[in-house]
């Protein structure tokens, strides 16, 4: 064992790379659940961006352009759940398992031209005199713009969700959607808008590992990011800056262990594997044995079926 | 008794009632591939040779494939499917379908089943393997010739003895080559997972490996390689050209066609019988690709010149002295590993450090 080789800044910028995926999915997913609506198909609307942002990358040799491809997949995806759940009033968990489903296939067909492709790379940004600063600039200042990107967003969406009205709203409309309805509230409205942001986040998510983590396009390259964001939403209880934690705790744990593996350390490594899993219970059981369900955080009307003539 | 116990039963008694050597006009030969074709490695290259057997064979053969079938219980399912379907014979392309393809093949005794890497066998069910371990030898020289930094990073898939023969091969080499050279294991603990294998390999490369060896399929680890910059790497079980010359140096090749070729000719001939077939660089199962540019000629030449002494048998990978990892002798000078060892070896070399997981 030579602890001594993992260099611990190194190890903390490349957990920042790693949790940027399941960050982004995450907190449009958190999104999402506010407001009401449960998506189980965050893995599918990943996977898709992560094709579309590939091949548009490809096509344009522009990373940039790819991105916003990617965000377009994601929300065009989660638009076709939007449009079953509330209007058609299918059932969400159904609905969302059959989108990851459908769009893992879907991504497969698209990709078929483009295996064994490599990506345009995508530069860091140096930024000027910070990434100079002896430690904490190596760390925090010498990142692709995506890393930034995703934790301004967590900061956008906590203010959001905060201090805006339209936020109140949304919140409103996920806590007692006959109640939204009543005060004249466009409840249907407001879900497609909140599902659409989801199925966008999750598609720059995706297009962060087929773009700049890989970076290449595979089929079902995401390998179950998607679920973890699923988690990580419960283990934040639907907050922004806990959803931060939890990617960066998931991502780090993920890191760490091969980082653990590389110097030799002798913990089997199912145990590293499992340990994000057993925090996520861990903290559950804590939440819940603490109130009843509203400590946990958990939108009231979350998965619940809203109907005007209710 | 469900349809499928029918369906097997009827299959089971036109088995008996045919007889073993008939000849046949038409053969449909069935490939269950672990990953996707896609992959631009270990499945890529199945998938090259069963392309090879319809070009060989024209109207007379019939493939079909099913890609990322799981190991484990669900293959079983896969296999059931495609014996039902009318396949002649099927070739099972991962370790991890050992105790499935032997189930299966007890359920259609006129199917034959071959097996890729294993060691269980039955009368309808051969194996058939690569000796990855010669390619792995000239890999180590390679390494231990071009590192700087002394570390070398190693991505292991499973623990199994064809990955742990993979790991002593190339250190042995690498070892001789360079004294003072150090490997890193990291276990995947997957044959596909590109996101994992970028992971692991930027783990590696984080702490100072500046070449990376692997045992997985795709092409990340490549990728992670030349984001990186000065890390050389080297193409599993396909040539993985496009990362040429830098910073894939060398690669491994498996090439399957000539065997997949000359099995399905034997059903077609009525000639197939189950045996055990273990290929190496002589065969021409296992091919060297093209040593790069970047790679010093010494180094090249001292690398070609071990690839024609494989090739020729007058060199074994596994050739004494060499002491296990405890320290305990396992080969005495001049005493080469027997194929028995080889295919059940589950230590370490002296000088590797870490454990085995279990």
């Amino acid at each position: 064992m030579d602890l001594s080789s993992i260099n611990p800044l190194i190890l903390l910028a490349s957990i920042m790379v790693a949790s940027t995926p399941i960050l982004l999915a995450a907190i449009g997913e958190m999104v999402c659940e506010k407001s009401g609506v449960l998506n189980l198909g965050v893995e599918g609307m990943m996977i898709t961006g992560a094709v579309c942002g590939f091949v548009v990358a490809v096509e344009t040799g522009s990373p940039a352009i790819g991105f916003v491809a990617a965000a377009l997949g994601g929300a065009v995806l989660s638009l076709l759940f939007g449009i079953l759940t509330q209007y058609l009033l299918s059932n969400q968990v159904a609905t969302g398992l059959a989108l990851t489903l459908f769009g893992l296939g879907l991504s497969a067909l698209i990709g078929q031209g483009y295996v064994g492709i490599k990506a345009p790379v995508t530069a860091d940004v140096n930024i000027p005199l910070l990434s100079d600063i002896p430690v904490i600039g190596r760390i925090v200042f010498q990142h692709d713009l995506m890393v930034y990107f995703s934790i301004a967003l967590i900061a956008g969406v906590w203010a959001f969700l905060k201090f805006t009205r339209a936020g109140l709203v949304l919140r409103a409309v996920g806590e007692s959607h006959d109640a939204a309805h009543a005060l004249g509230y466009q409840v249907v409205l407001i879900r497609l808008l909140a599902i659409m942001f989801g199925g966008a986040c999750a598609g720059l998510g995706g297009a962060y590992v087929s773009l700049i983590r890989v970076p290449q396009w595979t089929e079902g390259m995401t390998a179950g990011a998607g679920w973890i964001a699923l988690a990580i939403v419960v283990f934040a209880s639907w907050r922004p800056w806990r959803v931060l934690i939890g990617a960066y705790l998931f991502g780090g744990v993920t890191v760490l262990q091969l980082n653990l593996q590389a110097a030799g350390v002798a913990i089997p490594v199912e145990y590293l594997s499992m340990s994000p899993y057993l925090i996520t219970i861990l903290v559950l059981v804590i939440m819940s044995a603490n109130r009843s369900r509203a400590a946990l955080g958990a939108p009231a009307a979350l998965g619940r079926v809203f109907h005007a003539s209710h | 008794m469900n349809r499928r116990s029918i369906l097997a039963g009827a299959v089971l008694a036109v088995g008996l009632a045919g007889t073993a050597f008939a000849q046949q006009d038409k053969v449909k030969a069935g490939f269950i591939f672990v990953g996707p074709i896609g992959d631009g490695g270990w499945t890529y290259e199945h998938n090259k040779a069963r392309l090879a057997v319809e070009e060989e064979f024209g109207d007379k053969v019939e493939t079909v494939y099913q890609e990322s079938v799981p190991e484990g219980a669900d293959a079983e399912r896969a296999l059931t499917q495609m014996a039902l379907g009318g396949a002649d014979i099927i070739f099972t392309t991962s370790f991890g379908y050992m105790d499935p393809t032997i189930n299966v093949a007890k359920k259609f005794p006129n199917v034959k089943f071959e097996h890729a890497t294993g060691f269980k066998r039955a009368d309808n069910a051969a194996t058939y393997g690569a000796r990855f371990y010669e390619g792995r030898a000239i890999q180590g020289l390679i390494a231990g010739n071009i590192t700087k930094s002394n570390k070398i990073g190693y991505i292991g898939s499973f623990p199994i003895p064809e990955v742990i023969r993979g790991i002593n091969s190339a250190f042995i080499h690498a070892k001789k080559a360079n004294p003072d050279v150090e490997f890193s294991i990291i276990w995947a603990y997957t044959w596909f997972d590109p996101a994992k294998e970028a992971d692991a390999a930027t783990a590696l490369i984080e702490q100072g490996a500046d070449v990376i060896l692997q045992h997985t399929d795709s092409t990340a680890p490549h990728a992670a390689a030349e984001k990186a910059g000065n890390v050389y790497a080297f193409g599993q079980a396909s040539d993985m050209a496009e990362y040429a010359p830098m910073p894939r140096v060398s690669s491994i090749i498996d090439n399957w066609a000539p065997y997949y070729i000359e099995r399905v000719g034997a059903v077609l001939d009525g000639t197939w019988e189950s045996k055990d077939t273990w290929g190496g660089i002589g065969s021409g199962m296992v091919e060297i690709g093209e040593i790069s540019d970047i790679v010093p000629e010494e180094v090249r030449t001292q690398a070609l010149a071990l690839r024609d002494q494989i090739a020729s048998g007058e060199y074994h990978p596994f050739t004494g002295p060499i002491n296990k990892q405890d320290g305990s002798a396992w080969l005495a000078e001049g005493e080469t590993a027997d194929d028995g060892t080889l295919l059940g070896m589950d230590f370490y070399v002296e000088g590797l450090t870490g454990d085995i997981p279990n």
